[in-house]
């Protein structure tokens, strides 16, 4: 008899994956908060010391916007947030990096990962009109197999719901 | 694994996320999204040979996969440029077809048990809603009018229902619909509960359901079914938490 059946189970594994992903995130928050106390270092910041690491750099820079819910539009907060980011982009003519979208808990998975997409799409099209070539850019989503942060709480699905820029 | 979580077999071997496994009419294969190089595209899974392969070359993500009725093609979500559409792809001979084409999130297509209709969720209304229309993209028509976001649909195996997700005020629900939109019910809830799929007689749905954490943790993800009659869940055993479950056809 049981042989008739067969279940196939998938994404087993993504909570392991996960895990891997909260921690750089929570670094990443982390370094964003600083850069937001020493906003105005300005210029300082973008080209740092010799020590740091164009990442290093990228994170004090900010390197990520936050979303409404079941949104894609760029606030002015994330806008501000890219405008520097552009700017570090420009000084780094030699580097290419990739946009992650994603999202908070609050949807299915196929409706996340298309909504991922459009929000890493959101920040490329605003790179590229502030004169980024999108031939440096590539997209991808994670829908909401990846948040940065774990919990079930407007807090965390609040940091969750973002694109990330992340140096190649 | 056998419907009663016996028998677990790993057919992945967890580098790579990957993510709603579909299977064949006949069995014999899988449909899947898999981000192997970091590139979100879907595959299929033999699993008499074991072989992947992937499933065209676009530039852009692939996901959302299922098998048209006769196994002939591989119905799925195409996204590029903030634009998510469905498309078809014969698996022979790689022939692409678009189906819908509108500046809108359409996503989860399920064909119809005769393959003359399709269902998916669209967000072309402001929300998430389900639409059905023919094979070709023509036709097109809201079924979903309750209140909340409506998601996820596949077609019951005997044709009479579409199971699917609705998230309202906060919860999730597993429910069935008639494909015309009538005779609503809600199954199941719960934090977040989604990913229905048919149990071949069309009379079981199972899907996955994660709880509310209490602290700054992720609540345990499993496996439950139910009769459509919505009499009793029963919770699956997996060895590990489990989510998006796929009920095989019956094994000739």
């Amino acid at each position: 008899m049981f042989n008739k059946f067969i279940l196939v189970v998938g994404a087993l594994f993504f909570l392991a994956s996960c895990e891997t992903a909260t921690q750089d995130a929570v670094k990443g928050t982390a370094g964003a908060g600083k850069a937001s106390a020493t906003a105005k270092a300005g210029k300082a910041s973008i080209f740092g010391s010799a020590k740091e690491t164009p990442a290093d750099k990228l994170i004090a820079v900010g390197d990520r916007v936050l979303f409404d819910y079941d949104s894609s539009e760029l606030s002015s907060e994330a806008k501000l947030t890219l405008d520097k980011q552009s700017r570090f982009l420009r000084v780094n003519s030699d580097l290419t990096f990739t946009i992650e979208g994603h999202c908070d808990e609050r949807g299915t998975r196929e409706y996340n990962l298309a909504l991922g997409e459009k929000r890493a799409t959101a920040v490329r099209d605003y790179l590229v009109i502030e004169g980024i070539s999108p031939d440096r850019i590539r997209v991808i989503s994670y829908g909401k197999e990846k948040p940065a942060v774990v919990g079930s709480n407007d807090m965390a699905w609040s940091k969750n719901r973002r694109a990330v820029t992340t140096i190649d | 694994m056998d419907q009663d979580g016996e028998n677990h077999q790993f057919l992945t071997n967890g580098n790579f996320l990957v993510l709603t496994p579909r299977f064949s009419p006949n069995t014999q294969e899988i449909t899947y999204l898999a981000y192997y190089n970091n590139e979100p595209r879907v595959y299929i899974f033999n699993l008499l040979t074991g072989e992947q392969e992937m499933l065209g070359s676009f530039p852009g993500m692939t996901f959302a996969p299922r098998f048209s009725p006769d196994g002939s093609s591989i119905i799925m979500s195409y996204s590029n440029n903030g634009v998510t559409d469905i498309y078809t792809m014969n698996i022979k001979n790689q022939n692409v077809k678009r189906i819908t084409n509108s500046p809108s999130i359409d996503t989860s297509p399920s064909f119809s048990p005769d393959g003359k209709q399709i269902v998916f969720n669209s967000d072309r209304g402001g929300t998430q809603q389900l639409y059905v229309m023919d094979e070709k993209g023509r036709g097109v028509k809201r079924i979903s009018f309750g209140k909340g976001r409506y998601a996820t649909p596949v077609w019951s195996p005997k044709g009479d229902l579409i199971s699917f997700t609705k998230m309202y005020k906060g919860l999730f629900y597993v429910g069935v619909m008639k494909p015309d939109g009538s005779g609503e019910r809600l199954l199941a809830k719960g934090y977040l509960v989604e990913g229905p799929t048919w149990a071949p007689n069309g009379r079981v749905l199972m899907y996955f359901k994660q709880n509310r954490p209490k602290n700054k943790k992720t609540g345990s993800v499993n496996l439950y079914k139910i009769d459509v009659a919505g009499f009793k869940e029963l919770k699956i055993i997996t060895p590990a938490d489990a989510s998006d479950p796929a009920w095989s056809p019956l094994i000739p």
